[in-house]
């Protein structure tokens, strides 16, 4: 006979904690999170120390107070006289200015030089080889300030405009002046002007909004829904009788008409830039710092943009166009409904990494004095308020709440066109 | 039977193809004027080709080697009649300053020592680069290689790396001590604490007592005399190779299951990813200091590296994620099953696998951090740009561009591009899968 004997008591020794699988992943856990609050308080500790020493202690009152410096390049209204609040947030539209005017370039250029790399014609890939080598192997830093020397030492002055035998002439029938002073283009003016609304009365963070800008995109945006409610109409229309009709003309008709009424009855005239002495004056002035920046980092970028269109397009199997064809889809058909979605499954994530290395490398612009939140807030702001720690911080957490909302924005993106997985 | 009156018995001789079909020609046609708009674009590109060299080549053409300043430049080019503001680049400056954007302000006797710890970089990175033709013993040196370089770069007494290197060594001493009488923990825990005690306490004193009593070493040289190319190269080298082994350990960390780990992991590689470098370099030029206990002033390229290695950490963390994410999930429990843990598991089988994967982004991240080493000019340092603006600050100098942009291009598109191509090899090596 054998007696069954109670299984041995449980009893929990220290020495579980490390050898029994079952907390062990507990304890490196708490041990590592202990270790950082430790590393953390250190960190706080000895700053809070220096900065007593130093005197400084921890304030973002200095954003209150008067800048004094000028920006020259800027969206909104700003003198010198404005506080640093203020500066920094007119440097940070200039910085999502040049991100986004370089994203668009980029992503246009890119995708053209990849798709021309992929080309049966010899000269052309190679050319595109040769343009992506280049830019991809040299840092763009030597870009920037490449473009920036061509912008200055090449360009000619505005007196060489001057004269009756000028020595350099505007572009695009006197509209377009480019000078090594910066790029002068028509701006558009309205007679019947609405005015502005003035957002947040005469606080720092005070937003003036066109009201000619806001009716327009309103027209704009009512006549781009009506369009297409008449493309959906037509499609309900082919559905029932098989027969779809005519819409295009109807469609450019309730685009352009309502705009185009709208753009006459605010009396809308370009601006032309003018020479005045020894500079230009009237129209809108792009500055060369700003376009030395964005075509660096448009042309920087394209090169990445090129390899990974290329990539994806490579990454299609061949198999997809044959059977598209054997369906009797036309080439552009089969480009658009087979290989280009398909494709963009590939194109996308690499793509929004390197919009967000194109908006973090925009802070190079503190390499040609182009003001933007760098130049603001970590530039200037730094240098006459003495307040390393908050400007810098400061500037971290804006391009870290950029970067993030850029790849939010990008990912809801990339889940509407990624493969669906059963 | 029917009469056939005629029937071939031999096969016809095979007809040339059409001229226009093969060679050249042949070539041309199919590959340059297909159809109207592949012709249209040939001729475009040539004609863009043609008007790009004959405005470059007659410029690069120009016999200024030997000038000393850019006055004397426009003299030789205006004796041989070509005048005006782009009649022929001043190569002067290259043979005039050439040394100096190797070597910053080094000092010029002392120049072999960087030569040397770069030479010896090389023979330190052939076990890893060209691991079937070196003898295996040559990796001894490649671990001492990291003690050796700072020490030649910036000098001082050699007791200093050697005292460095004997907390390794003690720690290691430690470790097999306790580990055949305690258990693998306490002695893991013990080397850990024996070296950080012999670094922070002991290693100072006992260092300067050598240094009075056998004293070897080398001129010392301050960090502000380093720059050019041999400062850019310093700081990728130390960046490069921190962040491969902290990268494997972020990336290993956010794959883990531990969540606390894993958050922790998550947030630094986010939070290094979404600043840009230049916020970080401020960092390490104006807050670092800040950051340690008072009265603690450590050497600004010493700061810049600490950046710059956290910096290519976390995207080195986030490529070999995407190795370890490639690897099928088989592999890993192809590990469990043979009774693996999980460092054995890790060095066995998956981190060879997942690090082979991952070779083009990690060669990619390598050309990156390489290329980022020239945003330290922004901060004040003396890199090649730095020096390019200090050059035209030369009153000799004065208003020279584009042979000193011309020629820095030249340097770094020289090392991105063999670093890329070695990656390329690499791949085609280790390419040991079937397709």
């Amino acid at each position: 006979m054998t007696t069954l004997t109670d299984p041995p008591q449980e009893s929990f020794r220290l020495s579980q904690l490390i050898y029994d699988t079952r907390y062990r992943s507990m304890t490196i856990q708490i041990v590592a999170l202990i270790g950082f609050l430790l590393l953390l308080g250190w960190l706080f500790g000895n700053t809070a120390q220096n900065l007593a020493d130093l005197g400084k202690e921890p304030s973002f009152r200095f954003l209150g107070e008067p800048a004094g410096y000028d920006i020259n390049q800027r969206l909104l209204e700003y003198n010198s006289q404005d506080t640093h609040l203020r500066a920094a947030f007119v440097g940070l539209l200039n910085t999502l200015v040049v991100a986004v005017l370089g994203c668009i370039t980029a992503t246009v250029l890119g995708v053209t030089i990849g798709v021309l790399r992929l080309s049966n014609n010899w000269v052309v890939s190679k050319l595109m080889m040769i343009y992506v080598e280049t830019f991809r192997n040299v840092p763009v830093l030597l870009w920037i300030v490449f473009t920036m020397a061509i912008m200055i030492e090449t360009m000619p002055a505005p007196r060489a405009f001057k004269g009756e035998n000028p020595a350099a002439q505007m572009m695009l029938s006197d509209s377009v002046a480019v000078t090594n002073r910066g790029v002068y283009i028509p701006e558009p003016l309205f007679t019947n002007t609405l005015g502005d609304v003035h957002l947040l009365g005469a606080a720092s963070m005070r937003f003036d909004v066109s009201l000619d800008l806001l009716a327009l995109m309103l027209v704009l945006g009512a006549s781009l829904w009506g369009a297409s409610w008449f493309r959906k109409r037509a499609d309900s229309i082919q559905e029932l009788t098989g027969d779809r009709p005519k819409t295009w003309h109807v469609r450019l008709g309730l685009i352009v008409i309502p705009t185009a009424i709208l753009l006459y009855a605010l009396g809308f005239h370009l601006g032309y830039p003018e020479l005045k002495g020894f500079n230009f004056k009237g129209g809108t002035h792009f500055r060369n710092s700003l376009i030395a920046l964005w075509l660096a980092l448009s042309l920087y970028t394209a090169a990445f943009i090129a390899e990974i269109v290329r990539a994806g397009i490579l990454a299609i199997d061949h198999g997809q166009s044959e059977a598209a064809a054997a369906l009797g889809l036309r080439p552009n058909r089969t480009m658009k409904l087979v290989i280009l979605p398909q494709a963009l499954r590939v194109i996308v994530p690499p793509m929004i990494s390197n919009y967000l290395n194109l908006t973090k490398n925009s802070s190079l612009a503190i390499a040609v004095g182009y003001m933007d939140l760098t130049g603001t807030l970590m530039g200037i702001t730094l240098n006459q308020t003495g307040r390393e720690l908050e400007t810098v911080l400061m500037t971290m957490m804006i391009y870290l709440a950029i970067s993030l909302s850029i790849s939010a924005v990008m990912n809801m993106y990339n889940n509407r066109v990624k493969m669906v997985e059963r | 039977m029917s009469d056939i009156s005629f029937v071939r018995t031999d096969m016809l001789p095979e007809q040339d193809p059409p001229a226009s079909e093969v060679g050249a020609l042949g070539w041309a046609k199919h590959n340059l004027f297909s159809g109207f708009f592949n012709s249209a674009l040939t001729v475009f590109s040539v004609l863009g080709i043609y008007f790009v060299l004959a405005s470059l080549v007659p410029w690069a053409w120009s016999p200024t080697w030997n000038a000393t300043s850019l006055a004397e430049c426009r003299e030789i080019l205006h004796e041989l009649g070509r005048s005006g503001h782009f009649s022929g680049a001043c190569w002067g400056v290259i043979n005039d300053r050439w040394v100096q954007l190797f070597m910053g302000f080094y000092p010029s006797e002392y120049y072999w020592r960087p030569i040397a710890a770069f030479i010896l970089l090389g023979v330190a990175l052939a076990p890893v680069l060209y691991s079937d033709q070196v003898p295996a013993k040559m990796v001894w040196f490649s671990a001492l290689y990291p003690f050796l370089m700072p020490w030649l770069l910036w000098g001082g007494s050699i007791w200093v790396p050697l005292m460095v290197l004997a907390g390794f060594v003690l720690a290691y001493v430690a470790y097999r001590f306790l580990f055949e009488r305690a258990s693998e923990l306490i002695a893991l825990i013990a080397g850990v604490l024996v070296a950080v005690i012999w670094w922070l306490v002991l290693m100072g004193p006992i260092a300067e007592l050598l240094a009075n009593i056998i004293p070897i070493g080398m001129e010392a040289v301050g960090s502000r005399k380093f720059g050019g190319m041999m400062l850019s190269l310093t700081i990728g080298v130390v960046a490069i190779g921190f962040s491969l082994p902290i990268g494997v350990v972020l990336a290993l960390g956010r794959q883990s299951d531990l969540l606390i780990v894993k958050a922790l992991c998550v947030g630094f590689i986010e939070f290094i990813r979404g600043v840009p470098l230049i916020t970080l370099l401020f960092v390490a030029s104006l807050l670092l200091n800040i950051f340690m206990p008072p009265g603690t002033n450590f050497d600004i390229i010493l700061r810049v590296m600490i950046m710059m290695t956290l910096f290519s950490a976390a995207y080195m963390a986030e490529v070999i994620r995407g190795g370890l994410a490639a690897l099928p999930k088989g592999q890993y429990e192809g590990a469990d099953s043979l009774g693996l843990d999980y460092w054995q598991a890790q060095r066995l089988i998956i981190m060879p696998q997942a690090l082979k994967i991952s070779i083009p982004g990690i060669v990619s991240t390598f050309i990156g951090i390489f290329k980022d080493t020239t945003l330290v000019s922004i901060i004040g340092l003396l890199d090649v740009i730095g020096l390019a603006s200090a050059i035209r600050a030369d009153t000799a100098w004065n208003g020279i561009y584009w042979e000193l942009f011309a020629f820095i291009a030249f340097l770094f598109f020289v090392v991105c591009f063999s670093m890329s191509r070695y990656s390329m090899y690499l791949e085609r090596k280790l390419q040991t899968g079937h397709r």
